[in-house]
């Protein structure tokens, strides 16, 4: 089969690749995608919060057999000190709809039914499979990919990179630069398994109601990160990420401010009594908007986190790779259809598509939040918290104190710890880069 | 902030791995005095994959590797470590992802 040549080659069967496959396969065209674990899923790490909107328009169907685990009625965001957090919920009955906007999933399960799907549509599917470089014509147009299955190059038509963050392909062809310590956040997560009754009494669900968290504040340590915690059915999803760049500072490590975060007071009651069924570890691409590479060129075409198509404010990333790999697919078959060469002049429609989606309008919207974050890791991950917790401690304490002096306190510790022009700095800066 | 040690062997000991013996996908350059990057990977990876030997230099043993990339991100790029990855089907098997 190998000798075959084929219209697409897709690497990578994540949710870009997955969409991007499904949806070449289902027009007719002759598709094969790569992919290096024992099967679809095998090695991808997420949180998981599916966004149902952008997996209607591949899948209409999905809620029939897609493995879902909760649908959300409720987020809550905490601000987080070492004893203490400040939390911000929301919950409303609206989200008990029938076709709900957001589940909670498990990736490596999640990933394994997707692929069904694109196998169902006519797609190749291989498995076990590591694309070792991208094949390129003297030109240096992309025209297939070697594997470390076999010694020749399959050759197709265009090659979807859909490889994820790491994107190893893309780099050794000099596509696109590696990912720097600063763009990009290394999370780490455990898988903690409880009975369905004890997740659903400790927070406050029924049936298959579910709640996510996202916290932020001293648990970083003063580091560019968030935690999260997720309900699923008979499991819990708790991780934290930060920048690697930070990692590197710092010399904190990954596995010690994991469980740092789970021994935290509002944490540990949580997961008590859980057995850890699995420990993982990912990057997630935090470059935002000024990170995203070249989208295409002669032969290839970019999507998903390979791309940096990833919005890390919102924590989406899967549905912006979903759509990317869905469009890119769109934009190749139109080339297809007008017996159009995949060059890159013809593949720009991709990114003239791309740009009229909510995908690179919600990255452009943020483009400046990164760099806040990053060179202000120290006001917004620690000093904040610590003033609001202390704010929100002497508000709710009756000691006799009267309110006036309270407020007035209050007021002189955060001028203390960040002055007036820094506090107005920061309200200004942050403003502006969220308008 | 005091951190007590977390014994990562016993979280890694949960997750499923196909070690491709002989053949490790991540590669240390030789070096008498390891460079700052490298020594920032003794605390970076997550599965302490990377330790020193009795001589002082950093070694790699990525039986634990999950694969994230975080080594190569900071080693690769001055050269420090050679990173790939496993052959197709080997390496971390995540089970929930
Ligand atoms: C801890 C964590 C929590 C997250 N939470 C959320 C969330 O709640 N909601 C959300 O929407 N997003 C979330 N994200 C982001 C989301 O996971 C990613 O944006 C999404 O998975 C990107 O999809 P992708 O297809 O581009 O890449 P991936 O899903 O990473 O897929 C890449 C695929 O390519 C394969 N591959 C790579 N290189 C090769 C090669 N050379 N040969 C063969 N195969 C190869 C890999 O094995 C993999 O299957 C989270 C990410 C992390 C790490
Ligand atoms: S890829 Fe990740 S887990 Fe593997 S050795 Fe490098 S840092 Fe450690």
């Amino acid at each position: 089969m190998i000798e075959e040549r084929f219209d697409a080659i897709v690497v990578g069967a994540g949710m870009a690749g997955n969409a991007a496959a499904l949806t070449m396969a289902r027009k007719g065209m002759k598709v094969l995608q790569l992919e290096r674990g024992e099967y679809a899923g095998s090695k991808n790490v997420q949180g998981a919060i599916l966004y149902a909107d952008m997996l209607e328009k591949l899948i209409p169907e999905f809620r029939e057999d897609a493995p879902l685990e909760r649908h959300l009625v409720e987020q809550r965001f905490w601000i987080m000190d070492d004893r203490s957090h400040v939390g911000l919920h929301y919950r409303s009955e609206d989200f008990n709809e029938e076709r709900a906007n957001r589940y909670t999933i498990i990736r490596a399960q999640f990933d394994r039914w997707f692929s069904s799907k694109v196998r169902e549509a006519g797609a190749t599917v291989l498995c076990e499979t590591t694309v070792t470089d991208l094949a390129q014509d003297a030109y240096g147009r992309v025209i297939g990919v070697r594997t470390d299955r076999q010694d020749g190059e399959i050759h197709a038509d265009v090659v979807v990179l859909a490889e994820g963050v790491n994107g190893l392909l893309g780099t050794r062809a000099r596509l696109r630069e590696r990912p720097k310590p600063n763009k990009v956040a290394l999370a780490v997560k455990e898988m903690h398994f409880l009975p369905r009754e004890t997740i659903e009494a400790r927070f406050n669900l029924s049936g298959d109601e579910g709640v996510v968290i996202e916290a932020a504040g001293t648990i970083s340590g003063g580091m560019t990160g968030m935690g999260f915690i997720y309900a699923n059915k008979e499991c819990i999803s708790l991780g934290i990420g930060c920048l690697v760049a930070d990692f590197q500072r710092t010399g904190r490590t990954p596995y010690e401010l994991l469980d740092h975060f789970k021994r935290h007071p509002s944490v540990a009651p949580l997961i008590e009594g859980s057995e850890v069924k699995e420990y993982s570890a990912h990057l997630i691409p935090e470059g935002g908007y000024k990170a995203i590479p070249q989208l295409y060129g002669d032969g290839w075409v970019v999507v998903g986190d390979a791309a940096q198509l990833n919005n890390a404010i919102h924590r989406e990333g899967s549905n912006l790779a979903m759509t990317s790999g869905r469009i890119a697919a769109e934009a190749i078959f139109q080339m297809k259809s007008r017996r159009l060469g995949m060059t890159a002049e013809n593949l720009a429609l991709y990114k003239r598509m791309l740009d009229r989606s909510f995908v690179l309008k919600d990255m452009k919207k943020y483009k400046d939040m990164p760099r806040l974050m990053h060179t202000n890791s120290q006001n917004f991950f620690l000093t904040y918290p610590q003033l609001i917790s202390k704010a929100m401690q002497t508000y709710l304490r009756v000691d006799g104190t009267p309110k006036s002096e309270k407020q007035k306190s209050t007021l002189k510790s955060f001028v203390n710890a960040r002055s007036w022009i820094g506090l107005f700095g920061d309200a200004f800066r942050f403003a502006r880069a969220w308008r | 902030m005091v951190e007590r040690s977390v014994r990562v062997e016993d979280k890694l000991f949960c997750n499923r791995y196909l070690v491709d013996a002989g053949r490790p996908h991540i590669k240390v350059r030789a070096h008498t005095k390891p460079s700052p990057q490298l020594l920032a990977l003794l605390k970076a990876c997550p599965a302490r994959c990377y330790d020193l030997n009795d001589k002082g230099q950093v070694e790699v043993t990525v039986d634990g590797c999950m694969e994230c990339g975080t080594c190569r991100v900071i080693g690769e790029p001055t050269g420090d470590i050679e990173w790939s990855y496993p052959r197709g089907g080997y390496g971390v098997l995540f089970k929930f992802g």
